[in-house]
C-alpha cells in the first residue's frame, strides 16, 4: 500500500507511529459521540418533580445494585404503544439525571421496573421478594428472604451523599448533615418528618417491610421500588392542543 | 541479591498495607478482599524466597536464562490458566442457565442468586478465559514474529500473576455483592486501579518486545494486539471513573449519571466486544491460521484495510445498545449507521482468514485443528452479520431486552472466541511442552463436534426464545388489549431455556475432552490412534535471533 504521498510500510516499521496512529483512530468515535452529551443542553431536558434520592431510597438502590437486579430488569420504557400500555409513560432522560450509575439495564428476564412505584402494595413486595413464586407462580426470580432479617447500617450514609454531591448531585449541606436522621425518619410514621419533607418534598413515609422492630435492607429496597417512576406527574402535562 | 531484597521487601510492604486496610475496613467485603491481597503477597514472598538460588547469588548473580530460546514460561502458565478458567466460566454459565429453567437452584442463599452469578459467568469467560488466552498468545506471537525474547521478563511474570489476582478479586467480589453494576466492568474502584497497573505493565512488555525486534516489519497480528491493548486501557480508565465513598471501603459512585453514564458504559461495553473479543482474537487468527494451514495470509492489502477500518468503525457502535431509550436520537442514529458499516471490515477479516486456506482446502477434511479455525471464522462471519442487523432500529425494537441478544452474544463468544482459542491451545501445547504431537488429534475432532452441536442448540433456541418474547410482549388482540401478561411470556420460555442448557452442557463436555487431552499431552503421553494430518513443527527453527544485529533503520 504505497503511493507517492503515503507509504504504509512506514507505520509497519515504527511501533511509535503505529501506536499513535491506532490511538487517534480509536479515540475519534468516542469524542464525537460522547463528549457533546455533556454540553448540549437538550440532552437532558429538566422536568419538574425530579429530585435526588432520599437517604433511605439511596440505600435501597445500593441493595438493588448489589444484588444485580439490573441483570434481569430494565428501567427504561421505550416509546412504543405496547410498552407504554404495559409499564406506563416512556422514560425521560431527566428521570435518571441523578443516577450514578444508571440502571437502564439491557435485558428483560423480568419486567421493566422504571415505573413499578405504587403498582403493588408494600406487603406484596415483601412477600414477592421473600418467595417470588408464592405470588407469581410462573416467576423464575431468585428469592431474597435474607433482606428482611438484615439490619441496615445507616450511620455512615452521609458519606454516600457527600460522595454524590461531589459529582454534581444537588445534595446540600443540611441534607448531608441530616442524612442519618432523614433515613430513620422515613420509616417512622410517628416521628417528626418535617425536616425530611422540607428537604426532599412529598416523600413516602412508612414502615415499608411491615416490621417496625427493625430497620432492614428490605425497608430500603421497597422504599426505592415504591418511588421508582413516581416523581414526574404525567397527568399534569396536559395536551397543548385541542383534539379535532 | 539487591533485586531479590527489593522484591521481597516490596511484597512484604504490600502485605502489611493490605493488613492495615483489612483491619480498618469500612465494610466486610473490602476486608475479605484485603485479606486475599495479604495472602497473595505472602504466598508470592514465600515462593520467591524459596526459589531463589542463594549459592548462585553469592557467586554474583543468577545464571542468565538460555538466550537462544524464547521466554515461554508465562505462555505455558497462561495456557493452563486459560483451560482452567474456561472450565470455571463454562460451568458457571451452565449453572445460571439451569437457574433460569429451575429457579430452585438459586438455593435461597444470597451468594448463589442469578444476579450475583451472572457477572461471575461473564467475567470468567471474557476476562479470565479470554484474557488469559490473549495474554498468553500475545506473548507467544510477539516473540516469534519479532524473533526476540520478551522484553522485561520480570514484568511479564508480574503481568501474569497480577492478572490472576485481578480475576480472583473480581470473582470473589461478585459473590460478596461488590459491584459497580456496569456490565462487563463490574469490579469496584480499587480492583480497577489494580487492573490499570497490570495493564500498563502488559503494554510495556508488549511494546518493549516489538521495540527490540529483529525483524524489520511488525507483523499484522501485532497491530491488532497493539490496538487491543491501547484501546482497552482507554476504555477501562474512562468508563471506571468513580468516586469512592471511603478509601477503606468497596463502594463507589460512577462519575457520570443517567444518559451520559449509559453511553459511556456502552461505548465501553461494545468495545470490550470490539477490542477484547474481536481485535485481540483477530490477532490470534492472523498468526495461528496461516501457521496451521502452512500458507501465507491471503491478502496483505486486505489486512491493512481490515485493520484500520475495523478499529475506526468499532468505537462508534456503542449507542446501538441504547436504541429508543432516552439517549438523543442523533447518537442512536450514528451508532446504527456505523454498526452497519462495521459489517464490511468484519467480513473483510473473515475473508482474509478463510481465503488463507486457498490451495489447502482439503485440510478441513484432514486436520481437525484447521476445521476448528474454519468454524471459528464461520461463526465470526455469522455473528458479525447478525450484529449489524440487530443494530437496525426497527429490528432492535423487537430484539432488544430479549434472549435474542443472549443468543447473538453466544454465537460470537462460543463460536468465534471459544473455537479460535481451543484451536490455538491445541496448536500451542505440543510446541510449548516439546511434545511430538497432541495426546490425541481424534479427541480434537470430538471436541469440535460437541462444541458445534452445542452452539447450534444454544443459538437456535435463543433465536426462537428472543423472537417469541419480542412478539408476545407486543401482541394485541382483536379487542385492542395486550394479549399476554409478562408472566405468561416467562412461562413460554421454559422449553427454550432447557434446550439452551443442553447446548451449554455439550459445549462444556467438549471443553472437558480438551482438558483431558491437554493434560495427557503435558504429561507426555500419546494415544495410539490412526494418525491425522497436523502442521509440521521444527523446534530448531523456533528460536530468536541472538546476533547483536539491531533493528533496521526506521
Amino acid at each position: 500500500m504505497a503511493s507517492r504521498f503515503f507509504d504504509h510500510k512506514k507505520l509497519e516499521r515504527n511501533v511509535t507511529l503505529l501506536a499513535i496512529g491506532a490511538f487517534i483512530t480509536v479515540a475519534i468515535g468516542g469524542i464525537v459521540e460522547i463528549a457533546p452529551l455533556f454540553y448540549i443542553d437538550s440532552t437532558v431536558e429538566e422536568v419538574e418533580g425530579v429530585r435526588p434520592y432520599t437517604p433511605l431510597e439511596l440505600a435501597g438502590r445500593n441493595v438493588y445494585i448489589r444484588e444485580g437486579c439490573y441483570t434481569c430488569h430494565s428501567q427504561m420504557v421505550r416509546p412504543f404503544r405496547d410498552e407504554v400500555e404495559r409499564y406506563g409513560h416512556y422514560s425521560l432522560a431527566a428521570e435518571s439525571m441523578y443516577d450514578h450509575p444508571f440502571q437502564w439495564g439491557s435485558k428483560r428476564t423480568g419486567p421493566d421496573l422504571a415505573r413499578v412505584g405504587g403498582r403493588y402494595s408494600d406487603e406484596w413486595h415483601v412477600q414477592h421478594l421473600t418467595d417470588p413464586r408464592s405470588v407469581v407462580p410462573e416467576s423464575i426470580m431468585p428469592p431474597y428472604a435474607f433482606l428482611a432479617t438484615r439490619e441496615i447500617d445507616f450511620e455512615d450514609i452521609d458519606g454516600d451523599l457527600g460522595a454524590l454531591s461531589s459529582i454534581g448531585v444537588p445534595y446540600d449541606e443540611t441534607m448531608i448533615e441530616n442524612a442519618a436522621a432523614d433515613f430513620a425518619a422515613q420509616v417512622d410514621i410517628f416521628g417528626d418528618a418535617s425536616g425530611l419533607r422540607e428537604r426532599y418534598g412529598d416523600v413516602q413515609i412508612r414502615d415499608f417491610d411491615g416490621n417496625p422492630a427493625m430497620l432492614t435492607e428490605m425497608d430500603a429496597l421497597i422504599a426505592y421500588l415504591q418511588m421508582l417512576g413516581t416523581l414526574v406527574d404525567f397527568e399534569a402535562a396536559a395536551a397543548q392542543e385541542e383534539a379535532r | 541479591m539487591e533485586t531479590l531484597t527489593m522484591k521481597v521487601g516490596s511484597l512484604l510492604l504490600v502485605a502489611f498495607l493490605a493488613f492495615v486496610a483489612a483491619a480498618s475496613a469500612a465494610d466486610s467485603g473490602f476486608a475479605v478482599h484485603m485479606w486475599i491481597v495479604v495472602a497473595a503477597a505472602l504466598l508470592a514472598t514465600f515462593v520467591i524466597a524459596n526459589k531463589a538460588d542463594f549459592a548462585a547469588l553469592a557467586r554474583g548473580g543468577a545464571p542468565k536464562p538460555d538466550q537462544s530460546r524464547y521466554d515461554d514460561d508465562p505462555v505455558r502458565w497462561g495456557v493452563i490458566a486459560t483451560v482452567f478458567w474456561g472450565m470455571a466460566g463454562f460451568l458457571a454459565g451452565l449453572y445460571i442457565a439451569l437457574q433460569l429453567a429451575f429457579p430452585v437452584l438459586n438455593l435461597n442463599l444470597e451468594y448463589t442468586t442469578f444476579g450475583r452469578l451472572r457477572p461471575l459467568h461473564t467475567s470468567a469467560v471474557i476476562f479470565a478465559f479470554g484474557g488469559n488466552a490473549l495474554i498468553a498468545t500475545s506473548f507467544y506471537i510477539v516473540q516469534r514474529t519479532c524473533r526476540a525474547r520478551l522484553a522485561f521478563p520480570g514484568l511479564a511474570r508480574f503481568v501474569f500473576w497480577g492478572y490472576q489476582l485481578f480475576i480472583v478479586l473480581a470473582a470473589t467480589g461478585y459473590l460478596l455483592g461488590i459491584t459497580q453494576s456496569r456490565e462487563y466492568a463490574e469490579p469496584e474502584w480499587y480492583v480497577d486501579l489494580w487492573l490499570t497497573i497490570v495493564w500498563v505493565a502488559y503494554a510495556i512488555v508488549f511494546i518493549g518486545t516489538i521495540a527490540k525486534r529483529k525483524e524489520p516489519h511488525i507483523y499484522v497480528a501485532n497491530w491488532f494486539f497493539l490496538a487491543f491493548i491501547l484501546t482497552i486501557a482507554m476504555l477501562h480508565i474512562v468508563n471506571n471513573l468513580a468516586v469512592p465513598v471511603s478509601f477503606m471501603g468497596s463502594k463507589s459512585y460512577s462519575a457520570f449519571a443517567g444518559v451520559q453514564d449509559a453511553l459511556t458504559q456502552w461505548w465501553y461495553g461494545h468495545n470490550a466486544v470490539g477490542f477484547f473479543l474481536t481485535a485481540g482474537f483477530l490477532a490470534m487468527m492472523y498468526y495461528f491460521v496461516p501457521k496451521q494451514a502452512e500458507r501465507p495470509v491471503y491478502s496483505y492489502r486486505l489486512s491493512i484495510i481490515h485493520f484500520w477500518s475495523l478499529i475506526f468503525l468499532y468505537i462508534w457502535a456503542g449507542p446501538h445498545h441504547l436504541h429508543y431509550t432516552a439517549l438523543p436520537d442523533w447518537a442512536q442514529t450514528l451508532g446504527m449507521v456505523f454498526s452497519i458499516m462495521l459489517w464490511m471490515p468484519s467480513w473483510g477479516g473473515m475473508i482474509n482468514g478463510l481465503m488463507t486456506l486457498n490451495g489447502a482446502w482439503d485440510k478441513i477434511r484432514t486436520d481437525p485443528i484447521i476445521r476448528m479455525m474454519v468454524m471459528a471464522l464461520a461463526f465470526y462471519g455469522m455473528s458479525t452479520f447478525e450484529g449489524p442487523m440487530m443494530s437496525i432500529k426497527a429490528v432492535n425494537s423487537l430484539s432488544h431486552y430479549t434472549d435474542w441478544t443472549i443468543g447473538h452474544v453466544h454465537s460470537g463468544a462460543l463460536g468465534w472466541n471459544g473455537m479460535i482459542t481451543f484451536a490455538a491451545i491445541y496448536y500451542l501445547v505440543p510446541r510449548l511442552w516439546a511434545r511430538e504431537r497432541l495426546y490425541s488429534l481424534r479427541m480434537v475432532n470430538w471436541h469440535f463436534w460437541l462444541a458445534t452441536v452445542g452452539i447450534v442448540l444454544y443459538a437456535a433456541s435463543m433465536w426462537v426464545a428472543g423472537i417469541m418474547q419480542g412478539l408476545m410482549w407486543r401482541e394485541y388482540g382483536a379487542d385492542g388489549y395486550l394479549v399476554y401478561a409478562f408472566s405468561e411470556v416467562t412461562a413460554a420460555m421454559h422449553p427454550m431455556y432447557l434446550i439452551r442448557a443442553t447446548g451449554g452442557l455439550l459445549y462444556l463436555a467438549g471443553a472437558i475432552v480438551m482438558t483431558y487431552n491437554v493434560w495427557q499431552t503435558i504429561a507426555g503421553r500419546s494415544r495410539t490412534e490412526k494418525p491425522m494430518s497436523d502442521a509440521a513443527f521444527d523446534p530448531e527453527a523456533d528460536r530468536p535471533i541472538v546476533s547483536p544485529q539491531t533493528v533496521p533503520a526506521e
